[in-house]
């Protein structure tokens, strides 16, 4: 059956690609087995970036700001694919993913070809989101998406992780978020490619985003660009679609996004492990240590 | 369960009531489900381009403007068209029991009246993946004997 998808999502069809991306989700489907199909990842070309983490607190503005960007990226004939992660409760497993709920531009018959808007729960029990993620990216890139653009909540580990995982982080932040210290504040802006001040037609959000200049200018490197936009009356979009396509890597937290990278890979390294049900066993029972446990999964240092 | 089910819970045509759809979107939500929310007033291309982008297993549409009688098989027809025969599609909101059989015959395999228990919906659904052919195109002539 999954043969059969594979084949078909090569040929277009979206409704196998939607299948094979939840066979990825589900892990009924290997990523070496889905591109032995469906081809190579296209290599990342110099300077250009295939993959944008598009992050920031809730309620900022992100999904409605992307919905301008998308509709810009796809006017200009970028065929353009959109993970949207959203968390599940912890306690019940369920989510509701409620970003689609913004997006006009898979409403829009001109357009809609060239987007494929796709919601991601962060789950419970099947692994860390930035795997799956970033298997379903790879995914996504063999079969022809020029660009594939991540959303996520800047809140918990498990969604910074996923935005480390991507070429560019664009952090999007609005006004009346606190006072000049906060933008000093370490987090989420460190890592940020690229920062869009969403809501500009409201007050305060010119002088947070001279705030957040000014705070980059006091670090060492290049400043990445700060812009103003408002997703409601359009304002800045087309502006800011342009500055991101062209955005190159600031530089500025190579090593804080490697860290998480290696997080992420040892992470799943842990998670993959066909010893990690035998282990957790052990553990469970005291008949083991952390350590030994460590050590038993393997690809660790001190072996 | 081993993975969560992704449903989408749809309001198709100019109907701008939604409490309905939320109350039901929350209780999936609250059973483990993944549930992918339209928002108000979208066509029945828009819903079904999201069942298949979403890749979902069950839609649920929500009506109370009484156009149930247009609008749910408008989806059921462009399902089978897109060839997503094995959607299991289920209904709820104004929809008198007179009107109930013609949907039925669309392969829409239960439709919720108010005052349902969310619990039943919760039972549908586990019942449902459970009958052969159940999907929208698949042609069983099962459906739910809802309790309002």
């Amino acid at each position: 059956m999954t043969a059969e998808y594979l084949i078909d999502a090569k040929s277009g069809d979206r409704r196998s690609l939607a299948r094979i991306l939840s066979a990825i989700e589900n892990r009924s489907l290997r990523l070496d087995e889905a591109l032995d199909v469906l081809g190579p990842v296209p290599p990342l070309p110099d300077d250009d970036w295939q993959t944008l983490a598009i992050t920031g607190a809730p309620g900022v503005g992100k999904s409605c700001l992307l919905d301008g960007l998308l509709t810009s990226w796809a006017k200009q004939g970028l065929r353009v694919a959109v993970l949207a992660v959203d968390p599940s409760s912890p306690r019940t497993g369920g989510a509701l993913l409620g970003d689609r709920v913004r997006m006009t531009v898979v409403d829009d018959k001109e357009l809609n070809q060239q987007i494929y808007f796709r919601s991601v729960a962060t789950r419970k029990a099947s692994g860390s989101v930035p795997v799956i993620v970033e298997d379903m990216t790879k995914v996504l890139l063999s079969l022809g998406w020029e660009k594939v653009v991540i959303e996520t909540v800047g809140a918990g580990q498990s969604e910074v992780r996923c935005a480390a995982l991507a070429d560019r982080i664009v952090v999007v932040e609005g006004p009346a978020r606190g006072d000049g210290i906060q933008a000093e504040k370490a987090g989420l802006l460190e890592l940020a490619d690229a920062v869009l001040v969403n809501k500009s037609d409201l007050p305060g959000a010119a002088l947070h985003a001279d705030e957040i200049r000014e705070s980059f200018e006091l670090g060492i490197g290049s400043t990445p660009p700060v812009a103003l936009t408002s997703a409601l009356h359009g304002t800045g979009i087309d502006e800011a679609a342009t500055v991101l396509l062209q955005l190159p890597s600031s530089g500025r937290s190579v090593r804080a996004r490697w860290r998480e990278r290696l997080l992420a890979f040892h992470e799943r390294k842990i998670l993959e492990s066909p010893k990690l049900d035998d282990l957790l066993h052990q553990l469970a029972k005291g008949s083991i240590h952390l350590d030994e446990a460590m050590r038993l999964i393997g690809g660790f240092a001190d072996e | 369960m081993s993975e969560p089910w992704r449903i989408v819970v749809a309001k198709p045509g100019l109907d701008g009531h939604d409490r309905g759809a939320k109350v039901v979107a929350r209780a999936l939500r609250d059973a483990g489900n993944e549930v992918i929310y339209t928002g108000l007033r979208r066509s029945a291309q828009q819903i079904v381009d999201t069942v298949r982008d979403e890749d979902a297993r069950f839609l649920g549409l929500s009506s109370l403007s009484g156009a149930h009688q247009h609008l749910f098989p408008k989806v059921c027809d462009l399902l089978k068209h897109e060839g997503l025969n094995d959607v299991i599609v289920f209904g709820g909101g104004i929809i008198p029991v007179d009107d109930r059989d013609a949907l039925f015959a669309c392969g829409i395999r239960a439709i919720f009246g108010p005052g349902t228990p969310t619990t039943e919906i919760l039972q549908f659904i586990e019942e449902a993946v459970q009958v052969e052919n159940s999907g929208v195109g698949e042609g069983s002539d099962w459906y739910w004997t809802s309790s309002a």
